[in-house]
């Protein structure tokens, strides 16, 4: 039977994707990112001195995300403050962005990543990573590349990317999986894998293809915003 | 001794042992230690149980309690799992609000169970949109010798296998009096967590405290089987470095055969 995704759209297509960089002129670098109707905004500050005192790591600067749905993005007002879901995203968030940042260049420091939600319709802390990615890039913080993010998953046996809210609440069958990941770009190496639902180990590899294909095109959707705010 | 950090020269040691494949207590790089676990460790509790993992032991218990659905599930049951790392079971440990180790231990202890569907939700209704019960499971480790989150779900398993519904009286609960009346679980299902841990290029199962100090990644699997096929419900990357798409694949053949592999184990227990 032919796939049939609630959005109309094709397995390995995305929703429209939208990045800005620099939309908050107080950080050292911002960005915003949108994967259809889910947005994410994001602010660096830093590095800067980290206080407390005690905390200061002497051989390598700390990397400090923090993550949460502004109270009014979702249906059912969330209650402002941090959840355990969000310090668990917060807290991946870091690791998915750690392997690209050489902390070690600033001792003593900290770099702090200010990711909230907007609008939120599935795969907010896929757009936050992406945000997040372009936010430090901004910041002129030396990476060792871009980091790119999509959550694939399944709607009963078919492998679907970039899954809005309705896709996610899929039932029938094995119903939805929702499998986030964020790797370094253009290459083999993954930052972050999360997973919730069914899926056959021998089928990872497959759902891993779909989002290489993916991340290529948000890298590209990347460059285009980094490109335009230093073009100007 | 016992508070200090894993120092460079050990994380140094272990990484050149691994990549010949040896390990300080003897075993291959993908064996399990020892497994022990007892049922029924704490007679208030509606289930219970402990587990030894080697040097490692996790007490779990269930217990259930009546409340109103919530307003996005009126015909369901539900599910809470919370972890507390006690300053009893290790020297580092803290007292104090939980910290991120006690969140991450209980949601991937709770996705495993949640995702895999051993627990029947809609048999745990008393009066639809009104009365369900929620079932609670409190994972305390009492010795962390590394690898709590393995460790704790099979505790959480076999706590929940063990596990009776009580009594109600007019719509409240009597939980002296204990009746025969098993959880709603399925016989097939029994997930577990399989846990994959990196130091340079090597890849480990069933760390130490030591060796999960040392290593830069690790990457959580809660699997189970499902029609009578292998199925991954969970699955969570934590660490500083990356994992590539090979060592995934690589992780992808083992975990199949640890899955059986604890699973028989668990099987004496059971």
């Amino acid at each position: 039977m032919a796939l049939k995704r609630p959005s109309g759209r094709k397995a390995d297509e995305l929703r429209q994707m939208t990045a800005k960089v620099g939309v908050i002129p107080n950080a050292d670098g911002s960005a915003i990112f949108a994967f259809g109707n889910t947005v994410a905004i994001a602010a660096v500050y830093g590095p800067r001195q980290l206080h407390p005192q005690h905390m200061q790591d002497p051989s390598s600067g700390i990397l400090r995300c923090n993550y949460d749905l502004l109270s009014f993005s979702v249906n059912e007002r969330k209650k402002p403050g941090p959840s355990r879901r969000s310090q668990e995203i917060s807290k991946v968030t870091e690791w998915a962005l750690l392997p690209v940042l050489n902390l070690e260049e600033f001792p003593n420091t900290v770099i702090d990543v200010q990711i909230y939600i907007i609008q939120a319709d599935a795969g907010t802390r896929t757009a936050g990573i992406n945000a997040a990615s372009l936010a430090l890039a901004h910041a002129g913080i030396p990476m060792k590349n871009l980091i790119c993010s999509v959550a694939v998953g399944k709607q009963n046996k078919d492998i679907i990317v970039d899954l809005d809210k309705e896709e996610e609440d899929f039932e029938e069958g094995e119903g939805a999986t929702d499998f986030p990941i964020a790797k370094i770009a253009n290459t083999n190496q993954f930052t972050l894998l999360q997973l919730d639902g069914k899926i056959p180990p021998e089928r990872v590899k497959e759902a891993l293809e779909f989002a290489n294909k993916a991340c290529e095109e948000i890298y590209q959707v990347q460059k285009k915003a980094l490109k335009e705010v230093i073009e100007k | 001794m016992s508070s200090m950090h894993t120092s460079n020269l050990t994380i140094d040691k272990l990484r050149k042992m691994f990549s010949l494949e040896k390990r300080f207590d003897g075993r291959k790089l993908h064996d399990y230690r020892n497994l022990d676990v007892s049922l029924e460790i704490s007679n208030c509790a509606e289930g219970s149980a402990r587990v030894k993992l080697g040097k490692t032991e996790v007490l779990v218990g269930v217990k259930m309690s009546l409340d109103t659905p919530y307003p996005d599930s009126p015909d369901k049951g539900n599910l809470m799992v919370s972890g507390d790392l006690l300053p009893l079971a290790s020297p580092r440990f803290e007292s104090g609000p939980p910290k991120f180790g006690a969140i991450e231990l209980s949601r991937l202890v709770d996705r495993a169970i949640r995702e895999s569907g051993m627990i029947d939700f809609a048999k745990l209704v008393v009066k639809k949109e009104e009365l369900v019960w929620t079932v609670i499971i409190d994972i305390y480790p009492i010795n962390d010798d590394g690898n709590l989150i393995d460790a704790s779900t099979i505790g959480a398993i076999a706590a929940l296998k063990t596990a009776v519904i009580p009594n109600i009286e007019n719509e409240k609960v009597d939980y002296k009096k204990r009746t025969s009346k098993k959880l709603p679980l399925s016989k097939e299902i029994a997930p577990l967590s399989i846990s994959f841990y990196k130091l340079g290029d090597s890849i480990i199962l069933d760390p130490t405290r030591e060796e999960e100090e040392a290593c830069e990644a690790r990457i959580t699997y809660g699997l189970s089987k499902w029609e009578g096929e292998y199925m991954i419900n969970s699955c969570q990357k934590a660490g500083k470095v990356f994992i590539t798409q090979e060592e995934i694949e690589a992780i992808m053949k083992i975990l199949p055969k640890k899955f059986e592999e604890l699973s028989e184990k668990l099987k004496k227990f059971i």
